[in-house]
């Protein structure tokens, strides 16, 4: 008897994540967009981008002991290529290949930089969203870490490249549409942007990444990497002792959670019809955080399931209250970290585990 | 010539105000290793003390005199809020800090746009600050030279403090060892108050200087912080001389930065500098040697 229990927990441990993923599919997948409209359906998308980007905070931040601030910047990195292809889609339909965006046209003199050239390949831009971000991330990464700047110190590195990031996007209005953004998107890889079914089909897409990233990141922690990230987090000094590099754990995290970022920011533009400077700034990046913090951190869905509810709290508050939600955000900060630090997620199962050791000390 | 003094006066000016910003951030961090986000926030205060002075007091000439202090005791007294509220209850995770203090910083710049509205307000230069100097071609304004004035200022008052006074050296037991010091009868809870408070009055002087220069705003306080805290990351901690050289440093290189693109790609340089810097001396300028891993 005591031996199936024993049995059934490990079964717990090893396919409840599993089931905790496959609920969250259901959930995204079948649910949600039979029950609602397309309008919220869409939203739900855009919530579903930041969570993305919240799985790789919870790789880094949770796991990995890494304040990433910055988030916004491969957010935005993702977006803009994302955007780009877009963009150079739209003008394409309408004016031939060697259209170019309407916004350089009315800003600028009428040519497009030599970088945006590229970008009217589709395949060429799956690539960029996916190795940009992470050229990016290990090149700081690799700085940063390898002479041990960490905690703090890495904190404000990270934001102050998020503020840079953001303020060479609003002062480059020729090149990225500067404040504006880019937006006024017409088509997806050839699919017309209007139609209601493919904007489900977007929707789709981007919750399949959201599960994707999540089985990659619960593989990730039952791996000999995740047990190292945890170790790195808890005592640096112990596993540099044993033979480790904590310089590479961290940066593979770290280029790990860029990457998820860039995905998510690149779902972000088609759904939403935009991305702008203000998504990817140093604000933007906090608001990412505040979805994991809420969740849960360390947890494997936590992220995930609190940056949806943190981007439905937006959009719910506001619309009733447009001027407070700054008031809600930043108390949500407050409250969260002074009295649920593990996330609400944690404190669920903190909970029930000082429970059950009542119930076995009695 | 003109090329080469614009943006070194300029810069000057600049990294006076981060100094006197950072000065703040550089105490209670290198003490308590509390990272306060809220600290540009008191850079605000004090700008709108300084408006709100103005309001009171309509003689401009003496409305910026009355301002200083006032600006001190409101911003110090903000700081010793956030401090006893909320930073108290957080001392065993210092990163988390961080966060919660991000959040202050949300609820009080959108505070101050319910209050003052979001175009912020002009604030009125007193007649002895109005005017400038020729410098090698340079029209200096005095502003400007207030501003490094207040900065030495600070400086050499808070230098005085730390070392010829008893709260001075209660302060510096504690940022050497504060187990130590509480053995040897120093209450580190009462010298971390005051840590605060004073290093949270100085933003609030460092607004006034901000206020004469650009008005108030709600939006003043990010515009310093990073900057500020970029300055305390390449200065070291535990000590002022590295925040005093860090913080010209900063002010005067994207000064120049500013003069040969444009204010955006300088501070790119200036943050992509501050990396390369930090891969020389990864502890920043100037730190307390201290045999524990660091």
């Amino acid at each position: 008897m005591n031996n199936l229990l024993q049995t059934g927990q490990r079964l717990g441990r090893t396919w409840g994540p599993l089931l905790g993923i496959a609920i969250v599919a259901i959930a995204l997948l079948v649910v949600a967009p039979a029950v609602l409209s397309p309008f919220r359906l869409n939203n739900l998308g855009k919530y579903v981008c930041w969570a993305i980007a919240g799985v790789g905070i919870g790789l880094a931040w949770g796991r990995g002991g890494m304040l990433v601030m910055g988030q916004g910047v491969f957010f935005g990195l993702g977006g803009y290529a994302m955007a780009m292809h877009l963009k150079l889609e739209a003008a394409m339909a309408t004016g031939g290949p060697d259209a170019i965006p309407d916004f350089m046209v009315l800003y600028g003199d009428g040519t497009m930089p030599g970088w945006w050239e590229p970008f009217r390949s589709g395949p060429f831009t799956l690539f960029a969203i996916l190795v940009l971000p992470a050229i990016a991330a290990t090149i700081l990464g690799f700085a940063i870490f390898k002479r041990r700047v960490k905690g703090a110190y890495f904190a404000i590195l990270t934001q102050a490249l998020a503020v840079a990031f953001a303020t060479l996007l609003v002062a480059t209005i020729k090149q990225t549409g500067g404040f504006n953004g880019l937006n006024q998107f017409t088509q997806f890889f050839g699919y017309n942007l209007y139609d209601p079914v493919n904007k489900r089909m977007i929707y789709s897409i981007a919750a399949v990444l959201l599960i994707v990233c999540l089985v990659v990141v619960w593989q990730l922690y039952r791996s000999r990497f995740g047990e190292l990230l945890v170790a790195t987090r808890d005592a640096e000094e112990r596993v540099r002792f044993l033979g480790h590099d904590p310089a590479n754990i961290k940066l593979v995290a770290f280029v790990v959670a860029a990457v998820m970022a860039s995905i998510g920011g690149a779902m972000f533009a088609p759904i939403t019809g935009i991305i702008s400077p203000s998504d990817v700034d140093a604000t933007a990046s906090i608001f990412l955080i505040a979805g994991v913090a809420l969740g849960g951190r360390s947890l494997l869905l936590g992220p995930a399931i609190g940056a949806l509810a943190v981007g439905f709290g937006r959009t719910f508050l506001s619309e009733s209250f447009p001027d407070q939600w700054t008031y809600f955000l930043g108390l949500l900060f407050i409250v969260v970290i002074l009295f649920f630090p593990s996330g609400l997620g944690s404190s669920w199962s903190q909970l029930t585990s000082r429970l059950r050791t009542k119930e076995v000390a009695r | 010539m003109d090329a080469f003094t614009t943006p070194l006066l300029a810069g000057t000016a600049t990294g006076a105000l981060l100094l006197i910003a950072a000065l703040g951030l550089a105490l209670t961090f290198g003490q308590m290793g509390v990272i306060n986000m809220a600290h540009g926030e008191f850079l605000m205060a004090g700008a709108y003390t300084t408006f709100l002075t103005q309001q009171v007091v309509t003689n401009t000439d003496l409305s910026i005199l009355v301002a200083l202090p006032a600006a001190f005791v409101v911003a110090g007294s903000l700081g010793l809020l956030l401090e006893v509220s909320i930073i108290s209850w957080m001392y065993r995770r210092p990163l988390d800090t961080l966060l919660v203090t991000v959040g202050v910083s949300l609820l009080l710049q959108q505070l101050a746009k319910d209050i003052f509205g979001a175009q912020g307000d002009p604030v009125q230069t007193p007649g002895w600050l109005d005017g400038n100097i020729d410098v090698f071609g340079y029209h200096w304004p005095y502003r400007q030279m207030f501003t490094i004035l207040l900065a030495i200022a600070a400086l050499v008052g808070l230098g005085l403090l730390l070392k010829y006074t008893a709260y001075g050296r209660q302060i510096r037991a504690t940022v050497q060892n504060r187990d130590l010091a509480e053995t040897m009868g120093v209450s580190t809870r009462t010298v971390d108050r005051v840590t605060f408070f004073v290093g949270s009055g100085l933003a609030g002087v460092g607004g006034v200087a901000v206020s004469l220069i650009s008005g108030t705003n709600p939006n003043l306080g990010t515009t310093y912080i990073i900057s500020a805290f970029l300055v305390v990351v390449a200065g070291g901690l535990g000590q002022l001389k590295g925040t005093v050289i860090a913080a010209f440093a900063v002010g005067i290189v994207t000064a120049f930065f500013t003069d040969w693109f444009n204010s955006s790609m300088a501070q790119v340089f200036t943050f992509a500098l501050v990396v390369i810097f930090l891969q020389l001396r990864p502890q920043g300028l100037f730190t307390v040697r201290t045999r524990g891993l660091a």
